[in-house]
């Protein structure tokens, strides 16, 4: 590849990062609008409700009744929507030109790995949102997702670059891929969690809301909801971690040596055991639960920003 | 993870005699509560072993925050903070972890079994309070009826009975047995895991060694510059393999983005697998380890070594070699000694190798690039005693001055020669060496074996979802039947609307579809 081509790759890559950024913002402030127009939930709740009894019949009254027409702000948040797919496709498309100009995948570096793991945030989102409305969840989303964007290029951006030897392996696709879905999953969920104790909280008072989080569900709903993601992301993790101890096998001479990105990853995975088992334990199934699922995301963090900058690791590699 | 969670809610207090107290304790520890418990204290007790250094990763780090913190540092180093994965408190709660787990499996491996072999259970008397309540009519009769959900039913492989009263016929079916199989292989792989790391860990060893381009090295334990085994272990369970470090090959990002940072770590060995067998090339990377009769040579690092030939006053030649400098940096700025215990009195030089010669008021002498681009060493002498009589093992890598006197001091480069008064140092040029670990695991393979078994009956678990459905039928007064259906989520949080749907939908048989 010449260096002209090499520098338009280069640009492009940027240029994609930004316009993504752009998208997201106009979704993110879309999504927000929907979230304090607040609609309430109560009408199309009960009407769901009757669903689950009484299938077919009850189904038909509620397609007969349009939603944009019952519920105005969804026209904004169904924009809002087209404005993360749409947000998606291009980070995808950084993601890939970026590749092309390294002439590898794009995990070479700590900016490399944020803009991916927006990128598993955002994926994760839309792909459950094809099976269920998430419109409400829109703004916990992409804001993270953004916040971890504007990470990347403001503090973290280096010129792509070759991998150093330790890198040099086809167990970095598998390892880092599987724990870029899972930082996607661990954060919706992690949301999903937040929401639900606020839920929680304003049922116990026994209050009707008005404003914004009268479009969310329930706190009842909300826990399946993360519990669901979290079924689906603890496997995933664990999948990630053994991968990493092979290659560090591999690479090192041993397959576990409590080297503090281990040690940490190692937390991760066992405070969502600690969540699953808090599902079905009597006392622990509510808001304790939920705790523990926005403390997975913390350790993950901990883990990703903390051992990478301020500890001496294994895993602090070239460019940060 | 056992008691239902009725028990859980109020643990009653203990009896008062002892067996009692054993039994009550013993379901304290096999509760799912106390593994909830005990999965954050294993999370909290792994915090220390990330944040201060560790002996086992890093003893210089170690030694290091000892002597900067005397008062707190002797403290922690008792309580075992610097090795905080083989102190007695950690092993006592994985231990503990791992006991619970198996109290609690063990037993619900036997009830799973049980279940697997029986029949669903008998339909519940009022289904409208179950989930997914549904009823409609039909124009066949109850017995037909039933039939075609059980058609159905079998044929989506659910475990399926069926049974009739003076009014009714009833079907009652049960799926995702699966769920519970894959729970209890996922815990019982844990424990394997536990016993893979185990054995590892009594058999296995692990050594290092540096060799210099041209040398080699061969499997003996005295060979090793540094070697590490568990209880059981020895050296000898591997054959006396040698190999000959031929060249080693080294290249760093010399563009602006990422300067400095390692592109390429290549060592050429020509390797004898056996004794008297045939030496034959072959290459080891980063990622790319060797493997000989179960032993795995890695490569983990590497260094300079510059070349000096020292005169003594006659001008006989005392010393020619290259000598092994540790790097200190990320640019190879690497610190070495030179000891010549055969001159009279005995000599010794501390030395600074620069492959990119550079200096500043702040960190003195300093390499700017980790490739020799323009190589020099700086040198200070020493006379007197060496004290390498004195029978305490010395480190290469240090010269101890307590009984020598400094005589001199200059920097030179590739071709100079120093005339220092009671002797000469040539400094000829440079090599590089390379830094091994061989290791050899008994364990890692069942280790995998059982991660793979964990993962995957954990997979099974999470994705699979174990409920029940029924269907009923009876004759109503104006001769058409009413066929009743509901279902019963077995697994926290699941819907089973869908299944209820299908199998109504399938009580009219195909000739409705």
């Amino acid at each position: 590849m010449t260096t002209v081509e090499t520098v338009g790759l280069a640009e492009a890559s940027n240029a994609a990062i930004y316009a993504t950024m752009v998208t997201l913002t106009v979704a993110m402030i879309l999504f927000a609008a929907y979230f304090s127009s607040g609609r309430s939930r109560a009408a199309s709740g009960a009407a769901s409700a009757q669903v689950r009894s009484n299938p077919g019949s009850v189904a038909v009254l509620d397609r007969s009744v349009p939603s944009e027409i019952r519920e105005p702000g969804r026209r904004v948040a169904n924009v809002a929507m087209s404005l993360t797919w749409l947000a998606t496709g291009l980070l995808t498309l950084a993601l890939v030109l970026r590749g092309l100009w390294a002439g590898r995948v794009p995990w070479g570096n700590m900016y490399e790995f944020s803009i991916s793991s927006a990128w598993g945030v955002l994926v994760v989102f839309l792909a459950m949102s094809t099976r269920r409305d998430l419109r409400w969840l829109g703004l916990f989303v992409v804001a993270p997702a953004l916040l971890t964007l504007g990470l990347a290029v403001t503090v973290l951006y280096t010129e792509a670059a070759q991998l150093v030897p330790a890198l040099k392996s086809y167990w970095l696709i598998i390892h880092v891929s599987a724990a870029i879905i899972c930082a996607g999953a661990f954060t919706v969920a992690a949301s999903s969690a937040g929401l639900s104790l606020v839920q929680s909280r304003h049922a116990r008072s026994g209050k009707q809301w008005h404003g914004p989080m009268a479009s969310v569900p329930s706190a009842e709903k909300l826990e399946t909801f993360t519990s669901r993601l979290i079924a689906f992301s603890f496997p995933l993790w664990t999948f990630s971690v053994i991968a990493g101890a092979i290659w560090a096998e591999n690479a090192w001479g041993r397959y576990w040596g409590w080297d503090p990105k281990e040690t940490w990853a190692l937390i991760t995975w066992l405070v969502y055991a600690a969540y699953l088992h808090a599902r079905s334990t009597a006392g622990w199934r509510g808001d304790k639960a939920s705790w523990i699922a926005i403390l997975g995301l913390v350790t993950f963090l901990i883990n990703y920003f903390g051992v990478n900058i301020f500890v001496n690791s294994l895993h602090s590699y070239a460019g940060v | 993870m056992t008691a239902p969670p009725a028990l859980e809610t109020q643990a009653p207090l203990p009896p008062l005699d002892a067996a009692g107290f054993w039994r009550w304790a013993w379901r304290q520890l096999t509760s799912m509560r106390t593994a909830l418990l005990l999965l954050f204290a294993l999370a909290v007790v792994s915090i220390p072993g990330s944040i201060l250094p560790q002996r086992g990763n890093n003893p210089l780090l170690v030694d290091e925050w000892l002597e900067e913190q005397p008062t707190v540092g002797p403290i922690l180093d008792r309580l075992g903070f610097f090795d905080v994965f083989g102190a007695p408190w950690f092993a006592a709660i994985y231990l503990l972890l791992f006991i619970s787990l198996i109290g609690c499996v063990l037993p619900r491996v036997g009830v799973h079994w049980r279940a697997m072999r029986s029949q669903p259970p008998v339909a519940p008397k009022n289904l409208s309070r179950l989930q997914a309540f549904h009823e409609q009519t039909s124009a066949l009769p109850p017995a037909a009826v039933i039939e075609n959900a059980v058609e159905f039913l079998r044929g989506q492989r659910w475990r399926v009975r069926t049974g009739a009263s003076d009014s009714e016929v009833w079907v009652s079916a049960e799926k995702g047995y699966l769920r519970e199989t894959g729970n209890l292989v996922f815990h019982l792989a844990l424990v394997l895991i536990l016993a893979a790391v185990a054995i590892g860990g009594l058999f296995g060893w692990r050594g290092n060694v540096i060799v210099k381009e041209g040398s080699g090295f061969s499997n003996t334990l005295t060979q090793y510059d540094a070697w590490g085994g568990g209880r059981l272990s020895s050296a000898d369970t591997i054959p006396p393999f040698a190999f000959t470090l031929e060249d080693f090959a080294v290249e760093f990002e010399r563009r602006e983005a990422e300067r400095g940072s390692p592109r390429l770590f290549e060592a050429t060995v020509e390797v004898q697998r056996s004794p008297g067998g045939p030496i034959e090339p072959d290459l080891i990377e980063v990622n790319y380890p060797l493997t000989i009769a179960g032993a795995k040579i890695f490569l983990v690092g590497h260094g300079y070594a510059p070349t000096f030939v020292i005169r003594d006053s006659s001008g006989a030649t005392v010393l020619d070699d290259a000598i092994v400098f540790l790097p200190q940096d990320g640019n190879f700025t690497s610190t070495g000694v030179i000891k010549v215990p055969d001159s009279n009195p005995q000599l010794g030089f501390r030395g600074i190798f620069l492959p990119t010669s550079a200096i500043d008021d702040i960190r003195g002498p300093h390499s700017a690039f980790p490739e020799p681009d323009d190589p020099s060493v700086f040198l200070s002498v020493w006379e007197g005693d060496l004290g390498l009589d004195s029978g305490v093992p010395q480190s290469v890598y240090t010269l101890k001055t307590e009984a020598m006197e400094q005589i001199g001091l200059r920097a030179l480069i590739p071709g100079q020669t120093w005339d220092f008064g009671r002797g000469e140092i040539e400094f000829t040029g440079w090599q590089r060496w390379a830094s091994f670990q061989i290791a050899f695991d008994p364990g890692k393979e069942a280790a995998l074996a059982a991660s793979v078994i964990a993962t995957l009956g954990l997979t099974i678990s999470l994705f699979t979802r174990r409920r029940r459905v029924w269907v009923k039928a009876q004759f109503t007064d104006n001769g058409s039947t009413l066929v009743q259906g509901a279902g019963l989520s077995k697994s926290e949080a699941g819907d089973v609307s869908e299944d209820v749907r299908e199998v109504l939908e399938s009580c009219e048989g195909k000739a409705q579809q």
